[in-house]
């Protein structure tokens, strides 16, 4: 017996230089600011208040900047690919399949698991704890878990650069491809626990804002008076918790095929490969929309907010959001028309699919009337929805034609299909976690990101977007097939090309975005935002300082009708000073910070991997520490933290002075 | 009001840049696809599908195009430094607005979902093409990575090169000796996966004589993008010839010849062979042929770490 299972040296890719390259520069970066932050100092601080943290805000935060951090890694993967396509005609291009198997994959995995999922949830445990005027969440220490059981997930995917082999089988696991007969390698293994861990904390996520949202709004805040943004969460967060357990079974069960030889996708002895594609579609499906729900719950925010007016067709808006929530479930097989089924299921599910499109339109037309009449404000955020409203109906076209099952029949997976999905994810999800970022920035942060570079990324991002992925339609149309690490058919290669140039437009706009914040925290005192408001907001979380004290609010809102904090500004616009009468303090309870989130995903780390190299001693101890972390946790005496009145009044009367000084000078 | 906003500049927005490249756009479509493409079918599957895509293209446009140009239209007028615009901040339902919103959508997936509905059974891959020519029948095995084509009755079968004579309906059942893959050409038409003991039906038409590209769409590993094949439309003496002159020469496929063709390889030339064991298609189908044994045979270092694909 081998006291390392399998891995040996072997495991680390001495013959293929640019992931070692790039693994080795990872882990000196990485190295270089563990150091720094202990030179410095910072060491008790961002553990205390930072990895320990169970306050929504902050670990909102920090699933966005890990968001952030994986978007870079999973662009370079793009920019991998699509250099490689350039040049890979008629020659096998600078990455051989082994490499460039691994990248698609890893790039479709990152962005869809460890990009868009961590920056929505980011967004959504930010914001709607504000919106709903609540203190936390229901669940603050187990918000934490899902946060790092998420990160963990995340280590372990780029662990596999260096130790191993990422899976080469793209980013949903095919069997029998992901069967051990053909990837014996530990990519799918690495893939399968990676999403495993981090799906657990999803779903954990997922409970935890379903839980807030219908059990913890401010007094008055009933249904149909929540901000739309709180509806597009709590459909995704059903939906979350009505899919995830699909997508963990589905996998747990390529695990037990790939460990434990048993057959329910195998090729041999009565495995069903077409099980596979069914239920990983009934989670994939829903998955789109989770994510792209509360996107379009921060597009709707947003453009009643530029425009100065509430949002056109309140009500709509949430029939559109439940009926996509519920019809998403029912239009899975629309991903393997292919599969013969015939005419009737065929026809059944394609209508199924372009019925989503019904409120889908409803939602883009509802934004255009929410303009209208509006004094529209081309700031960062909104140009980035007017963007999205333009590209999105692009995308949403292009699904149509898809979900007519003849014409799938010749468009599907080729590059027809890459580019439909990218129109509509990138511009649907992407660019409203950005408009989002810039948004809510000067909530979390105290100051707003600098305006002309964030136009800069603007214009780079969306010129790239279209010089990036339209010539993927015309290659799909001249029928290039997706994942394609080489090719001979000449007429593809100019397109290719283009598609390299807006690639690189795009990494302009990336890094416009690093520029950015860099040129912000510099010239944060010009760009403080010092009595929370802003961009002239309307819903509840604008009502606080920014950055909202701990406790977000010292008394909880009391609300009267739809744009809770809209009635209220007005109020205090006509009087020039806030109306509400200064409240009776009073000693607040907020939970205690706690290391449970961390050590339970350190032990969770030490599983997966222990579990990815059959090293079974490590297996045992990683899951000997996580039931130690739990009884730790059950067992604690204190787990509430009183803020005195004092602190809470301190707090609180100085922002009020903050906001009638503004409200004197005529700035709110 | 927002107490950085500098008043909104003009020419800061520009959404003609945006209409520009919309142009753009439908201009790089356009010239694209008259190369080979989808628009250029060769057969009656690919030239209804083409139907089908152009159709629904057209339909939606009539409501993508004014969609985008009202919002790029509407958002520049309201902009906030324009005086003429009116203003009003109370506009926030209008139950006539909320009808045409919801019905214009409705409408065109109406019309578009008894697109959906009569295509799907008029295209559907295993539905008989009609002719008066007798169809011909090709049993297609997807491997590791090449596609072997067997022709029953005429006792060869070809690595690679699907031979089709022109004006007859193919009538191909497929299966996989491996995992998944599609049998796509992109001028001839419609794809179906193909999965290891599993039959699946597709017909095909080549219409006009020539050499068309094909490949497996569907990922398959390694060597998949290796895994063309051509299509060769011939004329139907043509066809007799080539089988003719095939039938009875160059290498037999028999057990151990298909047992050689699963190991990996990619990027073969096309060849033939002259003849074929009978019931080969469906002892592969029946898995008393065992399927495709992957990479670990290949003979690497570490296979269980990081196979690498055999040369
Ligand atoms: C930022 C710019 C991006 C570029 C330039 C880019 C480019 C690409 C390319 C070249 C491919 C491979 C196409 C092929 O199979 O030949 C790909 C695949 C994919 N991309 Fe992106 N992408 C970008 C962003 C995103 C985002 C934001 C997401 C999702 C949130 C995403 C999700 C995917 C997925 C799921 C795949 C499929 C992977 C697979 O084949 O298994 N991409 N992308
Ligand atoms: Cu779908």
């Amino acid at each position: 017996m081998k006291l390392l299972g399998k891995l040996d040296w072997s495991a680390i890719p001495f013959d293929q230089p640019i992931p070692l390259a790039a693994g080795a520069l990872v882990i000196v970066v990485i190295l270089g600011v563990v150091a720094l932050i202990f030179a410095k100092g910072w060491a008790p601080y961002i553990w205390n208040e930072w990895i320990c943290s169970v306050d929504h805000k902050r670990i909102g935060v920090m699933y966005c900047s890990l968001a952030m951090v994986m978007l870079v890694r999973g662009f370079i993967d793009a920019l991998m690919m699509r250099t490689q396509q350039s040049v890979a005609f008629h020659s096998g291009g600078y990455l051989p399949p082994e490499h460039y198997d691994q990248i698609f994959s890893a790039h479709g995995t990152i962005m869809i698991f460890f990009v868009a999922m961590p920056f929505v949830i980011g967004l959504m445990n930010f914001v709607v704890p504000l919106q709903l005027g609540v203190r936390d969440v229901a669940f603050p220490t187990l918000n934490s878990v899902a946060l790092w059981l998420t990160a963990a997930g995340v280590l372990l995917v780029n662990m596999s650069l260096v130790v191993g082999e990422f899976s080469r089988v793209g980013w949903l696991p095919y069997p029998p491809l992901s069967e051990l007969t053909y990837s014996p390698g530990v990519g799918v293994d690495y893939y399968c626990w990676a999403l495993e861990i981090s799906g657990i904390g999803t779903l954990a996520g997922g409970i935890n804002l379903v839980t807030t949202i219908l059990k913890m709004r401010a007094p008055g805040l009933s249904y149909t008076r929540m901000p739309i943004f709180c509806w597009t969460a709590l459909a995704s967060n059903l939906m979350i918790i009505a899919a995830f357990p699909v997508l963990t079974a589905t996998l747990a069960m390529l695990l037990l095929d790939r460990y434990l030889g048993f057959h329910f996708f195998t090729n041999t002895m009565g495995g069903n490969q077409m099980m596979f594609m069914n239920l990983i579609w009934i989670w994939g499906h829903p998955e789109v929309y989770i994510l792209v729900l509360p996107a379009f719950g921060v597009y709707s925010e947003v453009v009643s907010t530029f425009s100065g007016k509430p949002l056109f067709g309140y009500r709509s808006m949430i029939v559109a959001t439940m009926a996509i929530c519920i019809i998403s479930f029912l239009v899975w097989l629309h991903h393997f028309f292919t599969m013969g089924p015939g005419g009737d299921v065929n026809g059944v599910f394609g209508i199924a699919s372009m019925i989503i499109a019904v409120p889908t339109g409803v939602k883009i037309f509802n934004w255009l009337f929410t303009m209208y009449g509006g004094t529209v404000r081309f700031r960062v955020p909104m140009l980035w929805s007017i963007a999205f409203m333009i590209t999105f109906v692009i995308g949403g076209m292009t699904g149509v034609m898809l979900a007519i099952p003849p014409a799938d029949f010749i468009l599907h997976n080729n590059l027809f299909l890459v580019a439909h999905f990218h129109n509509v994810i990138i511009p649907g999800v992407l660019f409203a976690a950005f408009a989002g970022y810039v948004y809510w920035f000067p909530k979390a942060f105290g100051f707003k990101l600098d305006e002309g570079w964030g136009k800069a990324a603007f214009w780079f991002w969306v010129i790239g977007f279209y010089l990036a992925f339209m010539p993927l339609y015309v290659m799909g149309l001249e029928g290039m097939p997706r994942r394609m690490q080489s090719y001979d058919v000449p007429q593809w290669q100019p397109w290719a090309h283009v598609a390299t140039v807006g690639a690189l437009s795009i990494m302009c706009g990336i890094a416009c975005m690093v520029i950015q914040l860099v040129v912000s925290i510099r010239n944060r005192e010009q760009l403080r935002d010092d009595y929370g408001d802003p961009w002239d907001g309307r819903t509840l979380e604008w009502i606080t300082p920014s950055p909202p004290p701990e406790f977000n609010f010292a008394v909880m809102p009391n609300v009267t009708g739809e744009e809770a904090y809209w009635g209220l500004k007005e109020a205090a616009r006509e009087q020039q000073r806030i109306t509400r009468p200064v409240p009776e303090y009073e000693d607040l309870e907020m939970p205690r910070n706690s290391p449970t989130g961390f050590v339970c995903a350190f032990f969770a780390v030490m599983m997966g991997f222990a579990l990815i190299w059959h090293i079974w001693w490590l297996l045992v101890l990683g899951f000997i520490g996580a039931y130690a972390t739990l009884v730790v946790f059950a067992w604690r005496d204190l787990h509430e933290r009183i803020i005195p009145k004092e602190e809470v009044a301190r707090i609180d009367l100085e922002n009020r002075a903050r906001r009638n000084l503004a409200l004197q000078e005529g700035r709110v | 009001m927002d107490i950085m906003a500098s008043p909104p500049r003009r020419g800061r927005f520009r959404p003609p840049a945006a209409a520009r490249v919309l142009g753009l756009v439908c201009l790089i479509l356009m010239t694209g696809c008259r190369e080979d493409s989808v628009f250029t079918p060769i057969g009656p599957v690919a030239n209804g599908e083409r139907l089908i895509i152009l159709d629904s293209v057209v339909i939606m446009l009539a409501i993508v195009i004014p969609t985008i140009l009202a919002t790029v239209v509407v958002a520049w007028w309201f902009r906030a430094s324009n005086r003429r615009a009116k203003r009003d901040p109370s506009f926030v339902y209008s139950g006539r607005v909320e009808l045409v919103v919801w019905s214009i959508p409705a409408l065109t997936i109406l019309f578009l979902g008894s697109l959906a509905w009569i295509s799907a059974h008029d295209l559907d891959p295993a539905k008989p093409l009609k002719s008066n020519v007798q169809p011909l029948d090709v049993e297609v095995v997807a491997m590791d990575w090449k596609w072997l084509f067997i022709y029953p009755t005429q006792g060869v079968a070809t690595i690679n090169r699907l031979v089709a004579p022109t004006g007859t309906p193919l009538r191909m059942h497929l299966t996989s000796a491996t995992v998944m893959n599609t049998l796509f050409a992109p001028e001839v038409g419609s794809q179906i996966y193909v999965m290891n003991g599993m039959v699946g039906t597709m017909w095909w038409q080549v219409d006009r004589t020539g050499t068309y590209f094909g490949q497996s769409n569907m990922f398959s590993g390694d060597g998949f993008p290796g895994m063309r094949f051509e299509v060769a439309g011939v004329s139907p003496a043509q066809f007799d010839a080539w089988v003719a002159a095939t039938r009875g020469r160059g290498p037999a496929l028999d057990e151990t010849g298909y047992r050689a063709l699963l190991k990996q390889s990619s990027d073969l030339k096309p060849y033939a062979y002259g003849s074929v064991a009978p019931g080969l298609f469906d002892a592969i189908v029946q898995q008393k042929l065992p399927p495709g044994e992957g990479p670990v045979q290949a003979g690497n270092k570490n296979p269980f770490v990081r196979p690498v694909r055999s040369p």
